[in-house]
């Protein structure tokens, strides 16, 4: 009788073993308390350290929205998109929400090596919790969109509450999004210097400070290229509800339906297949 | 396969089966001595390559019910190594190891969440060990004080001492009752008195059938808490049996008289 023969039949199970998708799925569910747990500990420990502690959650992208204001609004001078002001603050906020989930979803299992290596429990958790403490970070910044909103445009309107089935897409897109970024840093982990520069250009080619229409003819290649990306669609469509004097397109629902759930769930799957690989001792 | 070499073997329950397990790191340096020979090649030639690490060279071992195995070895020897793998968390480049539950490793260092005070990284560990919200905010108050912190539990923990983080995780495994413990060195910074709080908690797991690993250089520890005795050299099985024989052995071979 082989070791293998011999463990198996006396009930033993493989250690380190991947489990099947369906188990890992309902492991995670049954754990995702963790992961908010760590979410909303992880943002406070975060703030702890600054005088001004939590307010830097709204601060921080108010000045960054304000600056970008400031800026692109001297050098795009009249190809200004219209109404600038909700039209930036709304591109800002949204764009940060995404790249943050992108970005620190790169570090999800590289930069918790001490947890990785001292609990076990799903790993998809990780980045779960990196999406969930960014969701938290965008709750209050909707806040001052919302001031912002109000004091340019004089109106409060009911088609504000459609962010919040787009904010729920985001957050699958942007679950994906993390989950894709973190197994691939763990495997090519220079990759996470150039994390930043890659956000960096999805800022620019998003259509996050001008509108695409008013720089390129509709015909450039430019144009085309940025309207395949799905962040210029997520942050068209939440501007056609919060911002005034752009139209509603309801077919751009699909495009970022599916776009959100082809994401999280390659992303997903990805993710699950190199579980039992995180946590290297290197 | 050092599997039921003998008959009275058969009847015993297996827990855990080591099998031919292999660890190797691969490792991106040049390996060479900084104060050796010459370190040229200039920025762009560096001549790095990907080293490979042999930590643990073919270990099988066989463990029943109702023990609880001390893993002695010289520093580097690669316990470590194996014991991560046997939690599932090295995975192993040959080999296999099998167990009748997912064992948890208690090991040095690798605090939780350092800027969070000890009382969340208690709720936070809690969590991650399958306990749901309410059953781990009743344990807290039981945790802090086997850990003999109730003073410093609201204070962040980057600001323990080694010895208190270590006492704070421990008590935070030992919490729930583990089928398999690995316990990897987690007691060598606590004192005295905690150690032998928390060698009697290992045997009550152990008499709740529950198997113990303890990974230590302190042969008292050892053959207090421990029915069996593996000591692993070099990354192989040096020798397995009687704690008292296999840690006189050891002894000997390390040059030590002392005991402790």
């Amino acid at each position: 009788m082989s070791a293998e023969e011999y463990a198996l039949s006396h009930g033993l199970k493989k250690v380190g073993a991947r489990p099947g998708l369906l188990k890992y799925i309902a492991e995670t569910v049954s754990r995702i308390n963790f992961a908010y747990t760590l979410a909303s500990y992880g943002n406070e420990a975060a703030n702890a350290k600054s005088r001004l502690g939590s307010w830097w959650n709204i601060l921080l992208p108010t000045i960054q929205a304000a600056t970008y204001g400031l800026i692109f609004g001297l050098i795009l001078g009249a190809n200004k998109p219209d109404n600038f002001l909700p039209f930036l603050f709304t591109g800002v906020f949204l764009f940060s929400y995404i790249s943050g989930s992108f970005s620190l979803g790169a570090g999800a299992i590289i930069s918790n090596s001490g947890l990785v290596k001292s609990l076990s429990f799903p790993r998809v958790l990780l980045p779960l919790s990196i999406v969930m403490s960014q969701t938290l970070n965008l709750l209050p910044q909707l806040l001052v969109l919302a001031v912002v909103l109000i004091s340019v445009q004089q109106t409060i309107s009911w088609t504000w509450l459609m962010l919040v089935p787009l904010i729920a897409l985001l957050f699958i897109f942007n679950f994906g999004l993390a989950m894709i970024m973190a197994r691939i840093t763990v495997h090519v982990r220079d990759l996470n210097k150039l994390v930043p520069f890659i956000s960096r250009i999805l800022f620019y080619v998003s259509g996050v400070f001008f509108s695409v229409e008013k720089i390129f003819s509709p015909e450039s290649i430019f144009a085309q290229l940025i309207t395949l990306n799905p962040i210029y669609d997520f942050l068209n469509l939440a501007r056609s509800y919060l911002v005034e004097g752009y139209p509603q397109q309801p077919e751009q629902w699909i495009t970022v339906s599916i776009w959100s759930f082809s994401v999280f769930v390659i992303g997903f799957v990805f993710f699950w297949s190199a579980e039992e690989r995180y946590g290297r001792g290197d | 396969m050092a599997v039921a070499t003998k008959v009275t073997q058969e009847t015993r329950v297996p827990v855990v089966v080591i099998d031919n397990a292999e660890i190797t790191y691969k490792v991106f340096a040049s390996g060479r001595r900084a104060t050796r020979g010459n370190s040229g090649g200039g920025l762009l030639f560096k001549k790095l390559k990907l080293q490979e690490v042999h930590a643990v060279k073919g270990v099988s071992f066989t463990v029943y019910e109702g023990e609880s195995i001390g893993i002695i070895g010289s520093n580097g020897s690669g316990k470590s190594s194996l014991m991560s793998a046997l939690a599932g968390l090295t995975p192993l480049t040959g080999g296999a190891i099998y167990a009748n539950a997912r064992p948890s490793l208690l090991g040095v260092g690798g605090i939780l969440l350092p800027n969070l005070s000890g009382e969340k990284n208690i709720l936070l560990g809690g969590l991650a060990m399958g306990f749901n919200k309410k059953e781990i905010a009743a344990k807290v108050d039981d945790i802090t004080s086997f850990a003999g912190l109730q003073d410093f539990v609201g204070l962040p923990m980057r600001t323990y001492s080694q010895g208190m983080s270590a006492r704070l995780r421990f008590s935070i495994a030992a919490s729930k009752d583990h089928e398999i413990l690995i316990i990897d060195e987690a007691l060598a910074v606590g004192d005295q008195e905690f150690r032998n709080r928390s060698e009697a908690r290992m045997r009550e797991m152990r008499e709740n059938a529950g198997t113990v690993f303890l990974v230590s250089h302190s042969m008292k520890s050892i053959i207090d808490t421990c029915t069996r005795v593996i000591w692993i050299e070099k990354g192989e099985l040096r020798m397995d049996g009687d704690p008292k024989k296999i840690t006189a052995a050891y002894n000997k071979f390390v040059g030590s008289t002392t005991v402790d």
